[in-house]
C-alpha cells in the first residue's frame, strides 16, 4: 500500500510550511526590531515608512495603546474555557440521550412490560421533550433565559455560558450519535447478541466503536459550530473573544482592525482543529483497506 | 419428550405472527433436536425457515409456543438468554464479522469478555481454529481484506471459539459467489463429522442429502414433511414438497 509514500510527502509539506513561517518571522524581526546600527540604510527606510504609515498607527491605536490586545488575549482564554467545558457537557448529555432513545427503540420488544420498561419509557419521553425544546429555540434565547431567569441570583457568567452551550450542543450531539448508531447494520447487533453479549456490551464493544467512526465528521462540525456560537455570549456580558474585539472597537471608534483580527483568530482555530480531525480520521480508516 | 435426554432443543407449537396475526411467519412448529443431529431445514422463500432458526436463540421473539434448551425454557423471565446464547453458535447469511476488528480480535473478543480467557489462551485457541479452516495466515487481516468464502469460514470459527453445544446456520452460502460455496460447505461437513449438533437453513440440496441426518421441509410457517434425507429426496410424500423439489433439483 501507499502508506509510506504519503507519509514522506506529508513530512516534506510540513517542513515547507515550517520553513516559510521561520523566514517570515526572521524577515519581520530584521525589518522592524533589529537595532538600527546593524541594518543597511535601505532597510531602515522601509522601517521608517512602515512605522510612519496609517496602517501602523491604526494597529498601534487598536492593539498596543493601553495594552488593548489584552482584551483579545483574555477573551480568547474565556472562549476556550467555555467551549472546552461546553463540549464535554454536550458529549456527555448527547451520549446519554442517544443511548436512551436508541435503546428504547431496540429493547421495547425484549422488555416485556414491568418496572424497567416504565422507567425507560419515562426517560425516552423526557429526552424527546429535551430535543424538541432545545432544537426549537434559538441558543441566544436559551442563554438569556439561563442567565436572567434561572440563574438570576448568580453572576457566574462562564458557568451560565457553559451550561447554555453544553445543553444546547447536547441535543445536536444526541441526534448525531443516534444517527451513527442507526447507521450500523442490524446484523452487527445480532452477531454480538448471538455470541452471548448483552445489550450494553454489544453497544460498547461492537456498535459504538463503529458508530464513532461514521459520526466523527459530524461531531467535528458540531464542535466548530459550538466554538463560533460562543460569540453570542456578549448578550449576557461575558467578555469572550468577540466581545473583547467589540470593546476595542467601542474605545477606538475603528472597526476594521479589531473585528478582522477576531475573525482571523476564529478562522485559525477552526482550521487547526479541522486538520487535527483529519489526522484522527485517517488513523481510524485503518480497517477499511 | 422429556424422557429423551438426548434432546438439546425442544420446540413446541411455536408461533410468530406479524400485524396481529395477519401474517403468520410461524404457525405451530413442533420438533426436537437431538445431540449430534444435523437437521437441515429447506423450503421456499417466505416459508418461515429463517424465522424458525432465529427463534431458537431468540433473535426473533415468538408470539407463542415454547422452546427449551438443555431443559430450560428460554422465554422464561428468569432465564439468562445471554448465557444460553453462548452455547448456541450462529452463522449468518451476510457473515456479520466485526469490520473494525482484526480476524484474531473477532474471534477472541467473546471468549475473553464472556468466558474470562486470558489474551494468550484465547489467541492460542483462535489460531488452532484458524488452522483448521486454513486461514491462520490471515489472523491479523481485517474482514474487508477477505473474500466472501473466507469471511464465512471465519464467521464459523468465531462461533466455534465459544465452544457451543449447537451451531445454527442461517443460509450460510446464499450470499457467496458460486465458486466459494464449496469451501464453506467443506468446513460445515467436517464440523458435522466431528459430531457437532447443527441446525442448518440452506438451499444446498447436495449438502442436505450428503450431510444431513434429518431434513425438515417447511411451507407457510408449518413443518410439512420431516424425514431422513433419503426419504425426502427419493420418496417425497407431500405434493408441495414434490413440487418444491422439482423446481430446485
Amino acid at each position: 500500500m501507499s502508506g509510506k509514500k504519503t507519509s514522506k510527502s506529508k513530512i516534506r509539506n510540513t517542513l515547507i510550511v515550517i520553513g516559510i513561517i521561520a523566514v517570515a518571522v526572521a524577515a519581520a524581526y530584521i525589518l522592524l526590531f533589529m537595532p538600527l546600527a546593524n541594518v543597511p540604510a535601505w532597510m531602515s527606510d522601509i522601517r521608517n515608512a512602515f512605522y510612519g504609515s496609517a496602517f501602523y498607527s491604526d494597529f498601534e491605536n487598536n492593539f498596543i495603546a493601553d495594552k488593548r490586545y489584552m482584551y483579545i488575549v483574555k477573551g480568547l482564554g474565556v472562549t476556550f474555557e467555555v467551549t472546552f467545558f461546553a463540549v464535554l457537557l454536550g458529549i456527555v448529555l448527547g451520549v446519554i440521550v442517544a443511548l436512551v432513545r436508541s435503546s428504547y427503540d431496540t429493547l421495547k420488544e425484549e422488555l416485556k412490560g414491568g418496572f424497567g420498561k416504565a422507567v425507560l419509557y419515562f426517560f425516552y419521553k423526557l429526552c424527546g421533550i429535551y430535543l424538541t425544546v432545545i432544537r426549537g429555540t434559538p441558543v441566544v434565547v436559551q442563554l438569556m433565559i439561563i442567565y436572567f431567569v434561572i440563574f438570576a441570583s448568580s453572576n457566574n457568567k462562564i458557568m451560565v455560558a457553559v451550561l447554555a452551550f453544553g445543553i444546547n450542543s447536547g441535543a445536536y450531539v444526541a441526534e448525531i450519535i443516534r444517527g451513527g448508531i442507526m447507521s450500523i447494520d442490524k446484523g452487527q447487533f445480532e452477531a454480538g447478541r448471538s455470541l452471548g453479549f448483552g445489550y450494553v456490551r454489544t453497544m460498547a464493544f461492537i456498535i459504538i466503536p463503529q458508530a464513532f467512526k461514521t459520526v466523527l465528521p459530524a461531531l467535528a462540525n458540531e464542535f466548530i459550530v459550538l466554538i463560533k456560537e460562543t460569540s453570542v455570549s456578549g448578550y449576557v456580558g461575558l467578555q469572550e473573544l468577540t466581545k473583547g474585539g467589540d470593546i476595542i472597537r467601542s474605545r477606538t471608534y475603528s472597526a476594521f482592525m479589531p473585528l478582522i483580527a477576531v475573525a482571523i483568530i476564529y478562522l485559525v482555530i477552526v482550521m487547526f482543529f479541522s486538520w487535527l480531525v483529519s489526522l484522527l480520521e485517517r488513523r481510524l480508516k485503518n480497517s477499511e483497506r | 419428550m422429556s424422557a429423551d435426554n438426548n434432546v438439546i432443543i425442544s420446540v413446541t407449537d411455536l408461533k410468530k405472527y406479524y400485524n396481529d396475526g395477519e401474517v403468520k411467519a410461524l404457525d405451530g412448529v413442533t420438533t426436537d433436536i437431538r445431540k449430534g443431529e444435523v437437521v437441515v431445514v429447506i423450503g421456499p422463500s417466505g416459508s418461515g425457515k429463517s424465522t424458525f432458526l432465529r427463534s431458537l436463540n431468540l433473535l426473533e421473539r415468538p408470539t407463542g409456543g415454547k422452546i427449551t434448551f438443555d431443559g430450560a425454557d428460554i422465554m422464561a423471565p428468569s432465564t439468562d438468554i445471554n448465557k444460553l446464547r453462548q452455547k448456541m453458535g450462529m452463522v449468518f447469511q451476510h457473515f456479520n464479522l466485526f469490520p473494525h476488528l482484526t480476524i484474531l480480535r473477532n474471534m477472541t473478543i467473546a471468549p475473553m469478555k464472556l468466558h474470562g480467557l486470558s489474551k494468550e489462551e484465547a489467541e492460542k485457541k483462535a489460531i488452532s481454529l484458524l488452522e483448521r479452516v486454513g486461514l491462520a495466515d490471515r489472523a491479523n487481516a481485517y474482514p474487508s481484506q477477505l473474500s466472501g468464502g473466507q469471511k464465512q469460514r471465519i464467521a464459523i470459527v468465531r462461533a466455534l471459539a465459544m465452544e457451543p453445544e449447537v451451531m445454527l446456520f442461517d443460509e450460510p452460502t446464499s450470499a457467496l459467489d458460486p465458486e466459494m460455496v464449496g469451501e464453506v460447505l467443506e468446513v460445515m461437513k467436517n464440523l458435522a463429522k466431528a459430531g457437532m449438533t447443527m441446525v442448518c437453513v440452506t438451499h444446498e440440496m447436495g449438502f442436505a442429502r450428503e450431510v444431513g441426518t434429518r431434513v425438515i421441509f417447511m411451507d407457510c410457517g408449518k413443518i410439512i414433511e420431516e424425514n431422513t434425507p433419503e426419504q425426502i429426496f427419493t420418496n417425497p410424500q407431500n405434493e408441495r414438497l414434490q413440487a418444491f423439489l422439482q423446481k430446485v433439483l
